[in-house]
């Protein structure tokens, strides 16, 4: 007996700057399960693998962990592996994360996203001596990181956030100031005056103007704006 | 680091603390003249004159326009440096905007001081 079915409408997004002159909205049907429910990545895949093999999406791990489908999924940007179908409603309109260059279709070009997270320094920075094995750290300090090292990069908050898309080239974004926090916070990093010092132009934090559009979209459920508030009273206390 | 000579203080801390303690003396002075305003029945040329003339009043309106111009400069620069792109666009309305404000706070203060 065949596998009872139902039809989920999806409006895609697409573009392949060699060929379209102007981005376009197209519709698919798909064909699913009637009594299971699937995530939205699977679905892309199904109507990349039966009906349009040209469509563009990066994906890797497929459960939420590395960060590489975010889109933007009926008006909010998510992963779209950890997004379940019966989530959402018909049709679903699946687009690339705003305020980002489109390579193709779905795929941005995450550069500036990055390069905002190299400009903050992402890894420990001590300039003490080197102990004989390892840098401990009490599980006291090591607490003060659970909200801060989960995130996966996946950029659904800066490109959610409209004082990324407005100067991508100058505001870090809650995703860089995230880490930025992440490593003022750790107990082994001796170099928080200088990773302070390097923020207090009128840019790099002070762009944001906590509407909290990074809080509502993280699929980890991480906090930026709490994190930049975290830093703005270090600097307070600081250079005040 | 990212370098801005438009800003108000040129130091993005120093910028966001202003704002709030220039939000705090604005939003003082705004009771204060709701005060004024709701508490005498009717509001006068003698009223204002007499009111003006105290020198209390006279220093809360320098601190509060004062406060007008770096709350103003710091906010429109920011809404300034987000959408207009173009640069000599920016510039010219940065210029309008801080003139605009310079202006408004001499001409208050002569006005002030001639009552």
């Amino acid at each position: 007996m065949s596998e009872a079915m139902k039809t989920v409408k999806f409006k895609i997004y697409r573009y392949d700057p060699e060929k379209d002159e102007k981005p376009y909205m197209q519709d698919f049907d798909l064909q699913v399960p009637a009594n299971k429910d699937m995530m939205l990545l699977s679905a892309i895949i199904d109507i990349k693998d039966g009906q349009d093999d040209s469509l563009a999406i990066r994906r890797s791990c497929r459960e939420g962990v590395c960060g590489s489908d975010g889109v933007n999924i009926n008006g909010r940007n998510g992963l779209a592996c950890i997004t379940p179908l019966s989530a959402l409603k018909q049709p679903i309109v699946i687009r690339p994360l705003p305020g980002l260059p489109v390579i193709k279709d779905l795929v941005v070009d995450m550069t500036q996203f990055f390069r905002q997270y190299e400009k903050i320094k992402p890894y420990l920075m001590n300039d003490e001596s080197l102990p004989a094995k390892e840098r401990l750290q009490s599980p006291a300090d090591r607490k003060k990181l659970d909200g801060l090292y989960e995130c996966i990069l996946c950029a659904c908050c800066s490109s959610s956030c409209p004082s990324f898309w407005w100067n991508p080239d100058k505001f870090i974004g809650p995703a860089g100031l995230l880490q930025a926090y992440r490593f003022v916070a750790d107990s082994r990093d001796t170099f928080t005056q200088q990773r302070l010092g390097d923020l207090t132009d009128p840019f790099s934090v002070f762009r944001c103007r906590g509407i909290m559009n990074c809080v509502d979209v993280c699929p980890k459920g991480l906090n930026p704006t709490k994190a930049i508030g975290e830093l703005r009273s270090l600097m307070l206390r600081e250079q005040t | 680091m990212v370098n801005n000579v438009t800003s108000y203080s040129g130091n993005g801390l120093r910028d966001w603390l202003l704002q709030r303690v220039s939000a705090y003396v604005l939003g003082f002075y705004l009771v204060f003249l709701l005060c004024v305003y709701f508490l005498n029945p009717s509001i006068d040329y003698a009223l204002w004159h007499s009111l003006f003339a105290n020198i209390w009043v006279k220093l809360f309106t320098v601190l509060a326009l004062l406060s007008l111009l770096v709350h103003t400069w710091i906010g429109i620069w920011t809404v300034i440096t987000d959408y207009v792109k173009v640069t000599g666009i920016r510039l010219l309305k940065e210029a309008i905007v801080m003139l605009a404000l310079l202006t408004y706070l001499v001409w208050a203060l002569v006005i002030l001081w001639s009552m």
